[in-house]
């Protein structure tokens, strides 16, 4: 056992030393020029990562709030549309009813018109008709008269008649 | 009922084939044992094969990298003496045979380890305790290959995040990013917390350099080959860093956790050193673990490897070469797995250590 012991430092020593810096320089190199670039680099992988996913479902909760937003304008768009379609309806309706009294006042207000003119033109056309009737009553009169009382017996005698007449009328 | 399924069987065809080989080699045995007579005149000239220190040779550093037959390179050897700082190839040594004269002293390689001489040629054993070794070993080159290739690795990944900065991993960094977020997700983060960015780079370091070196160990031929994480002393070193990382990262409810335990005041005096022995226990374990596991693998290869030459004979090769090959990729395994089981354990330490407690 002694023996194991003997020169242990005088002939170990140097391993242990050059095992020992060759440990610190592995470890401050790759220290340094790999594993903090790689830790760094994979880190920052992860985490754009779950950024990218957040983000992601992020965007899936803005899309389904922002499709159940246009559902909801959709429907009420919708709404306001049967509603303008009724109000449209209903005015279209009001201004066809409108224009059949207005036609149908405007109408009756023609017809009238138009009857009050014809009475008029009639009562016109009859007095005319009734002078012209008269004045050739007349003339036929005076003709008559000329040609019938040139003798003197057919004057009195007409003017007989006429007095007759003038009695009954 | 049909039995042919039994004799098609892959498992009982590759025993039958064991079977017939290790019959073989039986019957070659007693043939050599019959020979034995004749050719022992031959033999004595070699030396007789000793498993035993073939294998601790094996696993052991040396001054030299032996890399096949005769070859072998001679590493520089550096000796920090009390006079000065020597500084010589270890060629000069001739594996031991010849005494080297240097500036101060003169030395020899003894069971690969450098001692005085003295004018006798005699070792000095005063004189060589005057002497430290701080000799380029094998083990020293196969770290530094380790962390070299570490530094490549790692650099051209590191390199590739910077290029390729928030997209999809790529080619060799898709290879190495799994491990390295196991690493942080597996190991760091359970273990430690919240608090697990600080200690990532410590155990990465730790995590890769160990599995690097399980790795190249399994190698047999030059770069790889050396026993670097088998050694106890390497281990040392990986524990004595766990131990101060840990302690240094310590809060106060750690250290009031071992000078002021829950319990009662009489206790104390046995409670205070067992909770100290456990700061230096638990690290110990570590070492004792990493060494213990990668050296047994290690000479489990080489006793299956030294089968042929115990029997002498080149049809135990076979069965040699399958169980190593079986052992080898257990091995696979067990380099992964001892370099998971020390970062985890080191991890684990550090989260006592930094854990809040809320009384």
């Amino acid at each position: 056992m002694g023996e194991l012991f003997e020169n242990l430092l005088n002939d170990h020593l140097g391993f242990v030393v050059w095992a020992l810096v060759a440990f610190v320089i592995l470890l401050v190199l790759l220290g340094k020029f790999a594993w903090k670039p790689i830790m760094a680099a994979i880190t920052e992988r992860e985490r754009s990562i779950e950024d990218a996913l957040l983000k992601a479902e992020a965007a899936k909760e803005e899309m389904a709030r922002l499709t159940n937003e246009n559902e909801q304008l959709l429907k009420q768009a919708r709404a306001e549309r049967d509603l303008i379609l009724k109000e449209a309806r209903q005015m279209k309706d009001q201004i066809i009813n409108e224009a059949k009294e207005a036609a149908q006042a405007e109408g009756a207000r023609m017809i009238e018109k138009a009857s009050i003119e014809i009475n008029n033109q009639k009562a016109i056309a009859l007095a005319s008709v009734k002078e012209q009737v008269a004045s050739l009553s007349i003339e036929i009169a005076e003709k008559v008269l000329q040609k019938q009382l040139e003798n003197k017996t057919q004057q009195d005698a007409l003017v007989a008649d006429l007095l007759k007449e003038v009695k009954i009328g | 009922m049909d039995f042919s399924h039994i004799l098609n069987s892959k498992k009982l065809a590759f025993s039958v084939i064991l079977s017939v080989f290790l019959s073989v080699f039986a019957c070659k045995s007693f043939a050599i044992q019959s020979e034995k007579a004749g050719v022992e005149e031959k033999n004595a000239k070699e030396e007789a094969f000793n498993p035993t220190t073939a294998i601790l040779e094996h696993i052991a550093d040396s001054h030299y990298w032996h890399v096949g037959g005769e070859v072998s390179f001679p590493l520089p050897v550096i000796l920090y003496t009390d006079k000065g700082i020597e500084n010589f190839s270890g060629a000069a040594f001739e594996h031991g045979a010849k005494p080297y004269q240097g500036k101060y002293y003169t030395y020899k390689l003894v069971d690969d380890k450098i001692r005085v001489v003295g004018a006798n040629g005699e070792v000095d054993k005063e004189t060589s305790k005057k002497i430290y070794d701080f000799s380029i070993t094998k083990n020293v080159i196969a770290m530094w290959i380790a962390g070299l290739l570490l530094l490549i690795i790692f650099l051209s990944v590191a390199s590739t995040y910077k290029k390729r900065t928030g997209k999809a991993p790529k080619g060799f960094q898709s290879l190495i990013e799994p491990v390295i977020l196991f690493v942080r997700d597996e190991i760091a983060r359970p273990n430690i917390g919240y608090k697990y960015s600080k200690y990532m780079p410590v155990l990465l370091t730790i995590f890769f350099f160990i599995w690097i070196n399980n790795l190249l160990g399994l190698i047999p031929i030059f770069p790889g080959g050396a026993n670097v994480t088998g050694n106890i002393l390497f281990t040392f070193v990986l524990a004595t860093i766990v131990l101060l990382v840990v302690n240094f990262s310590a809060n106060k409810y750690y250290w009031k956790h071992i000078f002021l335990p829950d319990v009662p005041l009489w206790l104390y005096p046995i409670m205070i050193p067992v909770e100290l022995i456990g700061i230096i226990s638990r690290p110990f374990a570590l070492m004792i673990r990493l060494y213990a596991n990668i050296s047994a693998g290690h000479i489990i290869v080489l006793s299956l490897i030294s089968l042929i030459f115990i029997f002498k004979s080149l049809l135990i090769a076979p069965v040699s070469v399958a169980f190593v090959l079986f052992m080898d990729v257990l091995e696979l395994l067990v380099a992964f797995l001892q370099a998971f089981i020390f970062t985890m354990l080191t991890a684990l330490f550090i989260g006592t250590a930094v854990e809040e407690h809320h009384h």
